[in-house]
């Protein structure tokens, strides 16, 4: 048995039969990421003797009877999330020697259902990039293509996971960060509703798009592991008060015959590459066999949806940006004064994207720009989300491209912000509109995994699964071949 | 005095500390002079991924506050981030309320020494959080220390309306606003501590101008007696810039108490750039009218009723009612005082005259006080039976606030009863009458000033105990003969 090629799921049912132990699983984890993270970059902290120490103690409960929903599993851990006691950059320099003295809701709640830690992957400095190159810890390498990005901003999320470095990771997605690196590493990754998750701990870059989410090789797992992550959290104002379904446990409930899939005419543009679309609509060819509806459906303000996130992402970043001053934590570059100190530690401390955003959101809240920019990005903000509530009065989930392409080659776009914003074309509208979506593999095209994205109305995770999962029983996409890479 | 062809016009911004246990935002404790960042968490220390969490309390405080100065409660409201940077303010903004404050519109009557009252209206009252301090320089040391403890202590932040015209309108604004925060509990209005801080807007124009004169804001004014003198000082500098055709300029100034100044602070104000947006941790509050009605039904009495009551029952003057109705404590005192049936006019008197001149002295407030209102009640009382004279009262008075003894006891001790006996008040008038024919030849000639000369004589024999209505009687039936 190939240890590492288990599913969460069958990890997890594996370790309850106790036909294998939590430290054999996560030191065949730990094998892997040693030998493959010097090439692929998917992991900045590797937490080998905490896993093993958390792998021990799950192994005692396992064999007490006491297992909780995923007690054992070995699991990948943004470093976007703080952890108590492990090393938190968001991949910035600026963030330099930060140990969190708390952990994130997120990630205490998978510990508390038995989640193994095996380090904190890679990612866009805060979360801000498409294609892992803003990383200070250099960009994250796809599996599939060495040459090619990982996507991002949770790149190295969806490399440790497509990889087999371990049984799921967690990503956060403002934009599309989720959906993009799954659908570029051939994997499933889901962003809830915003309010599932708490954003506790969760590093900020934009507070009224960030949602935490599960990325796992299957949908089973990926719903498995949203369940253990999500909930209330009276420690975030955001987050919502509803009841967590088992999404792992329904996913077979659901009738296909007359589920009516959405296509919106104005996603299906000409930058879209033909190879994608015709896996969009091969994948939509499958439901409509049995029996599903298709229905042309219209979101008139998605030609804004990626300008209104380029305002509104950066206002609030450069807001939740300001704390990093060098004074309490992290780097600090001392200057001849105040004023110098800050200047010096935030221009070594940050990279040229955050810079970039940081002006551009200093800019659009400066009075006398601010209604121009500000006000009226939220104003066409509520129209995208309302272009959304419309369409879903005549269809119950919406299909689309994750991408308008499968991963790009690194170095490609990254000189070109309006090339590498483009790539976000297809996941920042239901971002905007804080609706849920998941990305599913779809086909391949050119040797790379291209991916599909299901949309769904507020809180409907649970329809939303039971879709993916529908598709991905019909659909015959491998997984990367481990001897291959 | 300000010239007579000016006009002061002042505006206050109150920020006043909600007494709550724990931080606006946070569980961190509030209590004051703890050891320095000792009352942090990551929260108030602004870390990575850390949200804000509002405590309900400040919110019911904020609008009982609103309900008492008669205004408008707004059912929502939008937390705002004032961005800038500051070692003392961790996050790099401070999270206020900015377009959408939770009360709007009040107003608030001051009563003044002459007997007049006045309104001013109040533009404003939104919830914030506070910063922490900087200090700099301890001792030889050329750094400077941050204490956080103070990070994320809830404040309120009261604006008047720029109704004030004097300095004493803006000492009386303040101190009324205190009291109803005190009877309110929201605010323990200890200005010397910082939990209650002022800023005036103060600006002079020349009367029957309708358009404001250019304004400065005036800082660090830590006690009422320091804001009437800072508005003074900065009135009076106003205006002789202005005679001396120089320019007002828009700036923050700093009032030195030492020096009995204001002084420029330039160069911040017109700077900065605070790019406020709504907060994306924090949704927009939304208060339940269930809620606003069961807050209001917590309303204690307030200064306003109390005075009211006071006017309408003991027949004070509006001014006499007002500075007892001022503080719990006093309002408190005074009826104590009246227990077994006062004239309550005396014992408001007494209170006022005596009681708060000797405390002022001593810089004791009311709660410390030596006398018990029983035993200024007694002393009244004695008054009234006619057992002691006003004057020796005073003396009785003097004795109690030294040795806090029952006046009953006091004047026991020192035969201090008065003569109501008019044989022996008689018989010391017709002795000195008979001593002095001079000036009795004097008086009756129609020198009445010769009169007073004969009270002191009289008053002199008896010690001062001679009842001086009967002394005042009895002399003059027997000087005019």
């Amino acid at each position: 048995m190939d240890l590492i090629k288990l599913g969460l799921k069958e990890a997890a049912d594996l370790l309850k039969k106790r036909e294998i132990s939590s430290v054999e699983l996560t030191k065949a984890c730990m094998d892997r990421i040693n030998s493959r993270n010097e090439r692929l970059n998917a992991f900045v902290t590797i937490t080998e003797d905490k896993a093993l120490e958390m792998a021990q103690r799950s192994d005692k409960r396992l064999k007490e009877g006491n297992a909780r929903l995923i007690e054992g599993v070995p699991l990948g851990m943004k470093d976007l999330f703080c952890t108590e006691g492990v090393l938190t950059t968001a991949c910035s320099h600026i963030l330099d020697g930060f140990v969190p003295p708390y952990e994130s809701t997120v990630s205490a709640n998978l510990w508390k259902a038995g989640g193994v830690l095996v380090g904190k992957t890679n990612m866009d400095e805060f979360a801000m990039g498409s294609s892992n190159e803003t990383s200070y810890y250099g960009p994250v390498r796809n599996p599939w293509d060495e040459s090619r990005t990982c996507g991002g901003s949770s790149g190295g999320s969806a490399a440790a996971v497509a990889d087999y470095m371990c049984m799921g990771a967690t990503g956060s997605d403002t934009g599309g960060s989720i959906r993009q690196p799954s659908a570029f590493a051939g994997i499933v990754g889901m962003k809830p509703t915003y309010g599932r998750c708490s954003r506790y701990g969760m590093v900020a870059f934009a507070s009224s798009l960030d949602q935490a989410g599960a990325m796992c090789r299957n949908v089973e797992d990926t719903a498995l592991m949203l369940r253990a992550m999500s909930g209330f959290d009276p420690m975030d104002s955001t987050s919502v008060d509803m009841p967590i379904e088992n999404y792992d446990q329904n996913l077979d409930k659901l009738t296909l015959k007359g589920l009516r899939i959405g296509l919106p005419k104005e996603y299906f543009i000409k930058e879209l590459d033909p190879e994608v679309k015709a896996i969009v609509d091969a994948a939509v060819a499958r439901f409509t066999k049995e029996g599903a509806e298709v229905v042309e459906v219209s979101l008139p303000h998605t030609k804004y949806a990626v300008p209104v996130y380029y305002i509104i992402a950066p206002a609030e970043a450069t807001s939740n940006l300001a704390r990093y001053d060098g004074m309490r934590f992290g780097l600090r570059i001392e200057g001849e004064n105040l004023a110098d100190t800050y200047r010096k530690s935030r221009s070594k401390g940050f990279g040229w994207e955050v810079k970039r955003r940081i002006m551009i959101g200093n800019y659009t809240l400066s009075s006398g720009y601010y209604d121009a920019y500000y006000t009226k990005a939220q104003r066409v903000r509520a129209l995208i989300a309302k272009d959304f509530a419309d369409a879903f009065t005549q269809c119950d989930v919406i299909f689309t491209p994750t991408t308008p392409t499968p991963a790009f080659k690194l170095g490609e776009k990254i000189s070109d912000p309006i090339q590498m914003f483009l790539n976000d074309v297809f996941t920042t509208g239901a971002s905007l509109a804080g609706l849920p979506g998941i990305s599913v593999p779809a086909g391949m095209v050119g040797g790379m995994p291209v991916g599909i994205q299901i949309l769904g109305k507020p809180f409907a995770e649970q329809h939303l699964l039971q879709v993916a999962w529908a598709h991905e029983k019909m659909t015959a996409f491998a997984a990367l071949d481990v001897k291959a890479a | 005095m300000l010239r007579q062809d000016y006009e002061l016009v002042v505006g206050l911004e109150v920020h006043a500390q909600v007494s709550t246990q724990s931080k606006l935002f946070s569980g961190s404790s509030t209590a004051f002079g703890a050891e320095p960042n000792t009352q942090t968490c990551p929260i108030d220390l602004g870390m990575p991924g850390v949200l804000p969490v509002l405590n309900d309390k400040v919110v019911e405080a904020a609008v009982r506050t609103g309900l008492a100065l008669n205004a408008h409660i707004n059912k929502t409201s939008v937390f705002a981030r004032k961005n800038y940077f500051y070692p003392d303010l961790p996050k790099g903004y401070q999270i206020s309320q900015y377009d959408l404050p939770i009360v709007e519109h009040g107003r608030m009557t001051v009563d003044l020494e002459d007997g007049s009252s006045k309104e001013i209206g109040i533009t404003r009252i939104h919830i914030e959080e506070d910063a922490g301090k900087s200090v700099h320089d301890i001792g030889d040391e050329k750094v400077s220390h941050v204490d956080l403890n103070r990070a994320g202590v809830p404040l309120m932040e009261i604006v008047s309306e720029p109704d004030i015209r004097t300095a004493e309108e803006a000492g009386a604004y303040v101190k009324k606003l205190r009291a109803i925060l005190r009877f309110l509990e929201v605010c323990d209005g200890n200005m010397e501590q910082g939990s209650m801080r002022c800023d005036a807007n103060v600006s002079v124009r020349k009367r029957g101008e309708t358009k404001f004169g250019t304004r400065t804001e005036i800082k660090n004014l830590n006690s009422i007696r320091n804001i009437v003198r800072a508005i003074e000082y900065e009135a009076e500098r106003q205006v002789e810039a202005i005679e001396n055709g120089e320019k007002i300029y828009q700036e923050t100034r700093l009032w030195d108490a030492g020096k009995n100044i204001t002084r420029s602070m330039r160069g911040k104000e017109n700077a900065h750039d605070y790019r406020y947006f709504p907060d994306p941790d924090l949704l927009p509050l939304r208060l339940k009218e269930d809620d606003i009605e069961a807050w209001k039904k917590t309303l204690p009495e307030l200064p306003d009723q109390l005075k009211d009551r006071f006017m309408r029952d003991y027949s004070l003057n509006n001014y006499d009612a007002a500075v007892l109705s001022g503080s719990r404590e006093s309002a408190r005192f005074f009826e104590a005082a009246l227990e077994g049936g006062r004239d309550p006019k005396l014992v408001a008197n007494w209170i006022m005259v005596e009681l708060f001149g000797a405390l002022n002295k001593s810089g004791k407030d009311i709660t410390e006080s030596p006398v018990s209102p029983a035993q200024l009640g007694q002393l009244v009382g004695l008054i009234e039976k006619n057992t002691i004279s006003g004057k020796i009262a005073k003396t009785v008075f003097e004795e109690m606030l030294q040795s806090s003894a029952d006046p009953e006891e006091i004047v026991k001790a020192k035969g201090l009863v008065q003569i109501t006996d008019t044989g022996a008040i008689e018989k010391a008038i017709d002795d000195i009458m008979a001593a002095n024919a001079d000036q009795v030849a004097d008086f009756r000639s129609g020198n009445e000033r010769v009169y007073g000369w004969f009270v002191g004589q009289v008053m002199k024999a008896t010690q001062g105990k001679a009842n001086p209505a009967m002394l005042n009687d009895l002399l003059r039936k027997k000087l005019q003969g």
